[in-house]
């Protein structure tokens, strides 16, 4: 028991990290969601050339693609951790800036990351639907919005499922990156398990464990969602 | 802006562009022939071997550089094993090597299945004609097999380039000071957030920018056959 095992288990140190499993799991699924919302409209403006807001859109992606992932978290964090604590304190709710603040900027900046690569996948979807389709709903009269959920909503989401799917695998490892501003998620609970008991290898090993299981759990699950849809639309 | 603080952070941050190249250019060296080792690890036909480069692929894709940088960093360390050996301790005593050590083993993960998928497109027509002609495995390789596949790879590879380059920024996080590091330095110094961000993410980006266009330079020479 050299490497800590035991420390693991007598330290309470198994239930840390479930929920900082948990909280992974939740920055995640809370920041993939406000990125698809991103990614929809700015793919749809992106797609649609809508002349002065495809400019923002493509700076937007630009930026989020070209530059690290860590420096825009510490763009955000150190940009709103002064505003944040001043308005809580004069609320009169000092504490805030400790507990569900980190939490909420941590999804605003992975959901901003996941966002921008989402507009990509959103817009090549999009490019991939037959011109003729619109073409013949418009043909056909049907009003603008109805054209959208009809027509190009269904088949837009079925082509980005693949590609939403790699955003969500890089999205799940960027959360990591969120532990060096404090948000007590899994990796964070690694660092401070490594830092209490002096055991950083196995704290370290079973965090890519617990990584590995998301992962590949959640990349099974969607793998048997694609293959139940693409069923469904052969019949 | 202010210009005095624009005269104050340029000059640090180019430092650390300095070491932010250097980073990216030795994992990347190192990443690249590890990366075609498992590429042809993953094709061959031996269980084992294929077995082996699948493995590596799965677990380096799907953790986190962040937990294999602490890990490297921090954990290995503490083996007796690595203690003992000069060698290895002389890598992960230190932030930068150990840094590097991470992005090496973790580009060379996504390196293998860029390289794989373009092993894979070569047509068997072309490798069954260089076999009838009689060149041995090792010249078919060097003369059809990786130029034809590199070809394929190649826009796939200028992604992964730039994200190696945007994985340098890590190693701030093990006391290397390269772009991202100072940058965090002067953030909280200075408390000029955007202006730092504004100065850093230019460098970043203008890094990247030159990057894609050598690999685009690349890619048209290598295809110059199909320009007409």
């Amino acid at each position: 028991m050299e490497f800590g095992l035991l420390q693991v288990w007598e330290g309470g140190w198994v239930s840390a990290i479930m929920r900082g499993a948990a909280i992974t799991i939740a920055v995640a699924i809370a920041a993939m969601i406000g990125g698809f919302v991103v990614g929809i409209i700015c793919g749809l403006i992106k797609w649609g050339r809508i002349r002065p807001l495809t400019y923002v859109v493509d700076g937007y992606t630009a930026v989020i693609r070209g530059v690290p992932e860590l420096l825009i978290i510490y763009l955000l964090f150190f940009s709103s951790v002064e505003f944040v604590t001043r308005v809580a304190t004069a609320f009169g709710y000092a504490g805030l800036a400790d507990s569900g603040y980190a939490f909420v900027i941590a999804v605003i900046a992975i959901g901003a990351i996941s966002g921008a690569y989402s507009t990509e996948v959103v817009r090549g979807a999009l490019a991939a639907i037959p011109q003729g389709h619109i073409e013949a709903a418009r043909a056909l009269g049907l009003p603008g919005p109805r054209i959208f959920r009809r027509i190009i909503a269904p088949q837009m989401l079925r082509i980005a499922i693949p590609g939403m799917n790699n955003v969500w695998q890089v999205t799940i490892k960027d959360t990591a990156l969120v532990s060096v501003v404090g948000l007590q998620e899994l990796m964070r609970t690694a660092f401070i398990g490594a830092n209490t008991t002096r055991h950083p290898f196995i704290f370290y090993l079973i965090a890519a464990v617990v990584y590995l299981a998301i992962t590949l759990v959640s990349q099974t699950g969607i793998d048997q969602a694609e293959r139940l849809l693409r069923l469904r639309s052969r019949k | 802006m202010d210009l005095d603080l624009i005269r104050q952070a340029v000059p640090v941050l180019l430092k650390g562009l300095n070491v932010t190249a250097m980073l990216t250019f030795l994992s990347v060296a190192i990443g690249f022939n590890l990366g075609l080792g498992l590429a042809i690890m993953r094709i061959s036909s031996n269980r084992f071997l294929s077995g082996f480069a699948k493995g590596y692929s799965t677990v380096f894709r799907g953790t986190p550089l962040l937990v294999q940088i602490f890990l490297f960093y921090y954990g290995l360390g503490q083996l007796p094993l690595v203690k003992d050996n000069a060698a290895l301790w002389w890598v992960v005593s230190d932030g930068a090597r150990c840094a590097v050590l991470a992005l090496a083993l973790n580009t060379a993960a996504y390196t293998s299945e860029i390289l794989r998928g373009g092993l894979m497109s070569v047509p068997a027509g072309l490798i069954e004609a260089a076999q009838a002609c009689g060149m041995s495995r090792v010249l078919r390789f060097r003369r059809i097999e990786f130029p034809l596949a590199i070809r394929q790879a190649l826009p796939a590879y200028g992604n992964e380039l730039v994200l190696t380059v945007k994985g340098t920024s890590l190693a701030s996080t093990i006391t290397v000071l390269e772009v991202t590091g100072y940058a965090k330095r002067l953030m909280s110094q200075t408390y000029a957030v955007f202006e730092i961000f504004a100065i850093a993410g230019a460098l970043y980006l203008v890094t990247n920018l030159i990057l894609i266009t050598l690999v685009r330079a690349l890619e048209r020479r290598l295809m110059r056959h199909q320009q007409r």
